[in-house]
């Protein structure tokens, strides 16, 4: 293993976006096995802090490939591609109008207290994702096409942001 | 013999030798510790049997330090310096710990964790925990004839930062090698796992005396992954005594309760919520100091209405540690019930209820977490067989974050990271000029920094001067296996290492922040050095100051050999305050501290005495003058 490797060769997987989860977590388990600071627990003070920075450097790549959008956000760093989180926000209008209803939904929903309705919101918004995210492993994959992938990833930036905010909605509720 | 030399491929080729190490479970209640003996994990008991050691610690007035059973026995005797769920205040402040107002002890504010007066002392709830520990080491090295290679302590998934590192303290005052701080509730899924060769999704729920964890893991192929973990570091099976003690209060109108009866009635009440889980109806007779008479009966179903929203509290981190982890309830498997106040019968209905399934109660709730620890710590230790190894993947249970303007919370690393995790950060200037800069780590998950808790502060000082927003300075946050923060700073483009001055406010030590320090930039090191060493000083000038004024005082109240012994050590804190080592001079005034525990406590039983017989003194006094 090399330690400054990509995270798809750390883990000895092929750079793409549909990648085999569970080859992915078996990679992760067999390295932090290997890496693991439980496996120096009796080494000596420098082998021990080398385990730990090991084990941290594999957890970061797993976390990096685990999930579709940090995966997607590393390949298009990894093919040189701008995301454009922070300079390119400009959204066609009607994603942005689309946005604004699911907002305003959510925020009806966690102002009446509606449970219920808070959930359902969190199950068809899961639903869209899923599908986007298909598409996304089409134009990474088949058609290598990343100022497309670059476009629909920042949208779903948005709708993770989202779908984050009626879960933090519904944890409010409950705890109150 | 010949024989035992052939080895299998793969195997090494002498049986090796076989460390000592066991697990401590340091609990709220009870604390046990337990060993793997012959591939076999077991507790071990006390000369008389018994494997639970209460969390008991008296301070009495010969100077000794008694633990467990006898110190419990006094505890409504001697409540002042009997410290009892001394886990509640690890890494605490006053402002943190509930029921302040019924807890019969002489707290202190101190920076950082509050302070406990006792007669042998102002106690730091570290020094009482590793009094704790001492006893359970002592055990251990009679049970297993050999000094202890290590142990793995757990601690509740729940703890924050400061309450991990009291905890470590705590095992390093008591003499013990830590190998690893492990979550009580992944203990406890790696003994009943290990036990059961488990696969698929797990649910821990372990209410304790004082500390309530709910940890979602994924079993699979010797791997234990905690998927999320949640619960409640101030919730426990203390407040299910204390919800019985106000309803004693209230049911038998009884005036302010003085301490003796707070602790007397709070004994009654343990003991009533234990009958209740085999009987429908509990007596609860006491005799207070007044000679007021209490005599009542609590039926289990007032009991479960008393406390059916200390039930429901338990339930909100469930959901939560669900939703986290991504599951829903029928996607686990099954329910490890851990802790003693699991034997409620009210909390086993309501857990089988939320998981829509029968918890798994066939391991004593009581030893459950102690067994993990020790097969852990035999793994640590070293003491593996071929093919017995597993790995345990666990995370920091609340995000990790940083003071951003208008006092707001910028996440760092989220909640539920896998652990050993690090994250850079990098900060800039917003002045022309500036060459400072204050970094504030919190931790938790809410909004407003004052409603998480204060890890560290530091100022970043030597910054060359530039135009607004050129430095960069890289923060490196690492979290390491023990759930543990650290913390390194650098300036990048100039070359020149920023200074680090660290102001300790929860949780990082002394030397945790010279480490630190060392492991970062050389100006801070003598920086911080300056200061522990001037801070070293000031207090052991203070310290001789006051054993000088006392000696003057009280000079009979110590025999000639007890005298020599004081010379002696003020003598040689005298010396090394001349010097450069603060571990010289802190260890001086320890040593000074030991020697003049005992003087302490008779001027304080001396004045006492005169306190309360304060007229005749007075008298004794215009009797002189005449």
């Amino acid at each position: 293993m090399d330690f400054n490797a990509d995270h798809f060769t750390l883990f000895g997987l092929p750079r793409v976006f549909n990648v085999d989860l569970g080859v992915l977590d078996a990679r992760f388990r067999e390295a932090q096995a290997q890496v693991h600071p439980d496996k120096f627990a009796d080494a000596s003070e420098a082998d021990r802090r080398l385990s730990m920075q090991w084990a941290t450097r594999v957890n970061e790549a797993y976390q990096a490939l685990k999930k579709p959008l940090p995966r997607a956000q590393y390949l298009l760093h990894l093919a040189g591609q701008d995301v454009g989180a922070e300079n390119n926000t400009a959204m066609p209008v009607d994603f942005l109008m689309e946005q604004m209803e699911w907002r305003e939904a959510v925020q009806e929903a966690r102002q009446a207290g509606q449970v219920d309705e808070l959930e359902d919101l969190h199950f068809r918004l899961r639903d869209q994702i899923a599908e986007r995210y298909a598409e996304l492993g089409t134009l990474f994959d088949q058609q290598a096409d990343y100022p497309a992938a670059a476009d629909l990833t920042r949208r779903l930036m948005f709708l993770e942001k989202l779908q984050h905010d009626i879960d933090e909605a519904l944890v409010a509720l409950e705890d109150q | 013999m010949a024989l035992l030399q052939i080895a299998e491929p793969g195997q090494s080729e002498l049986p090796h030798e076989h460390k000592l190490a066991v697990g401590i479970d340091l609990g709220t209640t009870n604390s046990l510790v337990a060993t793997v003996r012959s591939g076999m994990a077991v507790v071990l008991n006390d000369e008389d049997g018994r494997a639970l050691l209460p969390s008991v610690v008296r301070y009495t007035p010969e100077g000794e330090v008694v633990v467990g059973i006898e110190a419990q026995a006094e505890q409504a005797r001697d409540p002042k310096n009997t410290i009892v769920s001394v886990k509640r205040f690890m890494g605490r402040g006053l402002e943190d710990i509930g029921h302040v107002e019924s807890a019969p002890y002489d707290f202190q504010v101190a920076p950082g964790m509050v302070r406990l007066k006792t007669r042998a002392g102002v106690k730091s709830p570290v020094e009482v925990s590793a009094d704790i520990l001492k006893v359970l080491r002592t055990r251990a090295e009679a049970a297993l004839g050999g000094e202890l290679v290590g142990a793995v302590i757990t601690v509740p998934a729940y703890f924050d930062d400061a309450q991990r590192q009291a905890t470590k303290d705590a095992a390093r005052l008591a003499g013990l090698n830590v190998l690893r701080l492990l979550n009580e509730p992944t203990a406890a899924a790696i003994a009943y796992g290990l036990d059961n060769g488990s696969e698929g999704i797990y649910a821990v729920y372990d209410l304790g005396g004082g500390t309530f964890d709910i940890s979602i893991l994924r079993l699979s192929k010797g791997v234990f992954e905690v998927m999320s973990t949640g619960g409640d570091s101030a919730l426990g099976g203390d407040d299910f005594d204390q919800r019985i003690l106000c309803w004693i209060s209230e049911t038998a109108k009884l005036a302010p309760l003085a301490a003796m009866d707070a602790r007397l009635l709070l004994t009654k009440a343990r003991e009533a919520k234990e009958y209740l889980t085999g009987h429908n109806e509990a007596p609860i007779t006491a005799k207070l100091t007044s000679g007021e008479l209490v005599n009542l009966k609590l039926s289990a179903e007032v009991f479960n209405d008393i406390t059916q929203t200390l039930v429901a509290k338990t339930l909100q981190p469930c959901k939560k540690a669900l939703r986290d982890a991504g599951l829903r309830p029928t996607d686990v498997k099954g329910v490890v019930m851990v802790g003693g106040a699991t034997r409620i019968p009210a909390i086993q209905k309501a857990v089988g209820e939320f998981f829509r399934q029968e918890p798994l109660t066939n391991l004593d709730p009581d030893k459950v977490v102690a067994i993990g620890a020790a097969t852990q710590a035999n793994l640590l230790a070293g003491n593996r067989n071929p093919g017995d190894d597993w790995l345990l993947l666990d995370v920091i249970p609340l995000s990790l974050g940083l003071e951003t303007m208008g006092g707001l919370t910028e996440k760092v690393i989220p909640r539920n990271s896998t652990i050993p995790v690090a994250r850079a950060q990098e900060f800039t200037t917003f002045k022309d000029g500036q060459t400072a800069m204050a970094i504030h780590v919190v931790q938790g998950e809410r909004e407003l920094v004052s409603d998480c808790r204060s890890l560290a502060r530091f100022e970043l000082r030597g910054i060359p001067p530039m135009v607004a927003g050129a430095p960069r300075i890289r923060v490196t946050f690492q979290v390491d296996a023990d759930g543990l923060l650290s913390v390194t700073a650098r300036e990048q483009t100039s070359g020149v290492e920023a200074s680090v001055a660290v102001k300790p406010s929860y949780g990082l030590t002394d030397d945790e922040i010279t480490g630190m320090l060392q492991s970062s930039l050389e100006h801070a090191k003598d920086d911080a050095f300056r200061r522990a060493l001037q801070e070293a000083r000031v207090e052991a000038d203070r310290l001789l100051e006051a054993t000088e004024a006392a000696l003057k005082e009280d000079p009979h109240l110590l025999d000639a050999g007890e005298r020599a012994r004081v010379d002696v050590a003020l003598e040689k804190l005298r010396t090394v305050i001349q010097g450069e080592d603060r571990h010289a001079i802190n260890h001086g005034m320890d040593l000074l501290a030991l020697e003049t525990n005992e003087f302490a406590a008779r001027r304080m039983d001396q004045s006492i005495k005169r306190a309360l017989a304060g007229k005749r003194v007075d008298d004794v006094k215009i009797g002189e003058e005449e």
